[in-house]
């Protein structure tokens, strides 16, 4: 024996991660010990601070990064070989980190349930019974919340990050435990929210079994858990292959059901349907962020040799998806579900950007890799869904928000404002130049084109003609039908939902009419390292 | 000594664990047939191990072991509440989300 050696960890570059978990663990303690009137600014200013924090460092660390060929970042592999901290995961960090601020903020709201958050007042009494009566008079609210969407999203900062198989597997199961529990904690409606948790409870650990096995099969081929071994073992074509082949199969359900790609796109509709509207906003737009990172990372470093096998998979899957999500969207008759499956349709476009997967050097200069446009469709993506959420929370009538699409006739003749804002959001998703959703679908059919997969491009493109016809069909029922007499109202948020959606539709014009900017640091992000 | 016995056995594991998943109507069953899905794993992970003459696959079991008691915390706690709600832990009552 050498005696021990103690595993080297680059702190700093890590840092991130760590001040979001540790920020996470104060909520917990913060839960134990501050009497009850202090929890809620303790820990919304922690929460805040942390994630602050966390986006500084991350910053710093995507600044440091070392160069590749000339400006474009490579980064290095930290953590003993765990963690990979290269341009795509910290791009990932930054806009996580982004995009679980505002969903704090919508967390925080409490003007709109005068005077609480949207939460349960104490999850544990039954709904319809005196104790719930007493919890909501006595305005009881659970701040346990906050660090619940802390850890979740440590979890996604350490996803797209995971440079191993078992880290992959501890960060999926840390972002998506709290998020089960978060789904059930509805104020409102709390049968549906009940069911929306168990529901994706249920699914959720089913594909995570999936995902476990296929862990297992993998490391049975490749003799180790380490991308880079694994991406070798592949390179080589020794062992059993159809223990590969088998493997990626299972791991590939647990990451496409993460991401709400069909055929695993079943649990999507209901959950976001269920869920407290802030959690759904959340869970949109940072959480596709965080598995379409691992996605891609697992893919093009460790199962990149074989691209030939498992590229018709994802041909097959992304049309499928996009013809499930687009096609089912037009029969919907509640918001949230229309946008849950707007979200499937989404995924379906952002997995035809997968498909261009290309290595540096086959691209021109400027040119648009596979990953660095699936990261510029998950920033315009994520900031346009996580401001029509924000807006859904607002439109509300006696038994809370009234997300059924009659309740929303007219809605522009009352709040031209509002509707405004959303019928740009929807237009926005369905790709009208001028926003940012246009620019994000040009990029990513562009990345499918340079690798020839023109049927799926095809197939995209008239999605999003079918797409837009249910979001124009929304646009149209607020301005061009009159109001319901008795209708939903729109209520005055406090500064924080008005922040979120500022910033929704301001990212969302931004980069439909100027994308250079960030495309261009995109541009040098540069690709995965192993 | 040969995997393959033990692979198999860990595939028929997974398989009966899968199909109870999809056929069974507690939930509370549905939750303990995940639970052998995911007990299926660590016997394959801990034959690679062995196979591939490396602890990789043995420090995986603990982790999933880890996880898995996490996840019984959180789904224990999600399956009482509705089952307290609705005096059923049948997953086909729960059906107010469809469509």
């Amino acid at each position: 024996m050498n005696g021990f050696d103690a595993p080297k960890i680059e702190y700093f570059t890590v840092s991130p991660i760590l001040i979001v978990l540790g920020v996470a663990v104060i909520g917990v303690l913060v839960e134990a010990f501050a009497p009850r009137k202090l929890r809620y600014p303790l820990q919304v200013g922690t929460a805040l601070v942390g994630l602050a924090a966390a986006f500084a460092t991350s910053v710093v660390v995507f600044a440091r990064l070392n160069p590749f060929a000339g400006d474009v970042k490579a980064g290095k592999v930290v953590a003993e070989g765990a963690l990979a901290a290269d341009g795509p995961a910290v791009f990932c960090w930054l806009l996580v980190l982004v995009l679980g601020a505002l969903s704090v903020l919508l967390f925080a709201e409490r003007r709109l349930e005068a005077g609480v958050v949207g939460f349960a007042g104490q999850a544990a009494a039954l709904p319809g019974t005196e104790a719930e009566r007493e919890a909501s008079t006595s305005g009881l609210e659970h701040t346990e919340v906050f660090p619940l969407i802390m850890f979740a999203i440590g979890g996604m900062l350490l996803f797209p990050a995971a440079n191993d198989l078992l880290t992959m597997f501890v960060a999926l199961e840390v972002l998506s435990l709290p998020l089960y529990l978060l789904c059930g904690l509805a104020r409102r409606r709390r049968l549906l929210s009940q069911e929306a948790a168990l529901k994706y409870f249920l699914l959720g650990a089913f594909s995570s079994g999936f995902f476990v096995y296929g862990i297992a099969l993998v490391y049975g081929y490749a003799g180790s858990m380490g991308f880079a071994q694994i991406a070798a073992a592949v390179q080589a074509d020794g062992g059993e292959r159809g223990l590969l082949l088998a493997g990626i199969a299972l791991i590939s359900v647990g990451l496409l059901f993460k991401v709400g790609a069909a055929p695993f796109h079943s649990w999507t509709p209901d959950v976001y349907q269920g869920a407290p509207t802030a959690v759904t906003a959340f869970m949109a737009a940072a959480t596709k962020v965080a598995a379409f990172g691992a996605l891609l990372r697992l893919f093009y470093v460790a199962f990149g040799g074989n691209r030939t096998d498992w590229t018709p998979m994802i041909w097959a899957v992304a049309i499928l998806t996009m013809v499930v999500g687009s096609v089912l969207a037009i029969s919907q008759t509640d918001i949230k579900r229309m946008l849950a499956y707007s979200s499937i349709a989404h995924a379906g476009f952002i997995l035809t950007g997968f498909l261009g997967i290309r290595s540096l050097d086959e691209v021109a200069a400027g040119g648009l890799t596979g990953v660095s446009a699936v990261l510029f469709y998950l920033t315009t993506y994520g900031f346009t869904t996580l401001a029509a959420f924000a807006i859904v929370t607002l439109v509300r009538d006696g038994g809370g928000e009234a997300t059924h699409l009659a309740r929303w006739q007219g809605l522009g003749k009352e709040s031209p404002l509002v509707a405004g804002a959303f019928a740009f959001l929807l237009l926005a998703m369905a790709g009208i130049p001028l926003t940012s959703g246009f620019t994000g679908k040009w990029a990513v059919f562009a990345a499918a084109l340079q690798v020839g997969a023109w049927p799926v491009v095809i197939v995209a493109v008239l999605m999003s003609a079918v797409a837009a016809y249910f979001y124009v069909r929304v646009i149209v029922l607020m301005f061009f039908s009159e109001p319901v007499g008795d209708g939903p109202s729109v209520t005055t948020p406090s500064i924080m939902t008005s922040v979120v959606i500022g910033f929704g539709v301001l990212a969302t014009l931004v980069l439909g009419i100027v994308p250079g900017a960030l495309i261009d640091v995109l541009g040098r992000v540069g690709v995965f390292i192993r | 000594m040969s995997v393959t016995p033990f692979i198999v056995l860990s595939a028929i594991l997974f398989t009966i664990g899968a199909v109870g998943v999809l056929t069974r109507r507690n939930a509370i069953v549905v939750f303990m047939c995940v639970e052998l899905m995911l007990n299926a794993s660590n016997l394959a992970l801990i034959t690679f191990a062995k196979a591939n003459g490396n602890l990789d696959g043995q420090i995986a079991a603990f982790f999933v072991m880890v996880v898995a008691a996490a996840e019984v915390v959180v789904g224990l706690a999600i399956i009482m509440t509705i089952f307290r709600t609705r005096r059923s832990a049948s997953v086909d009552d729960a059906s107010l989300l469809k469509y």
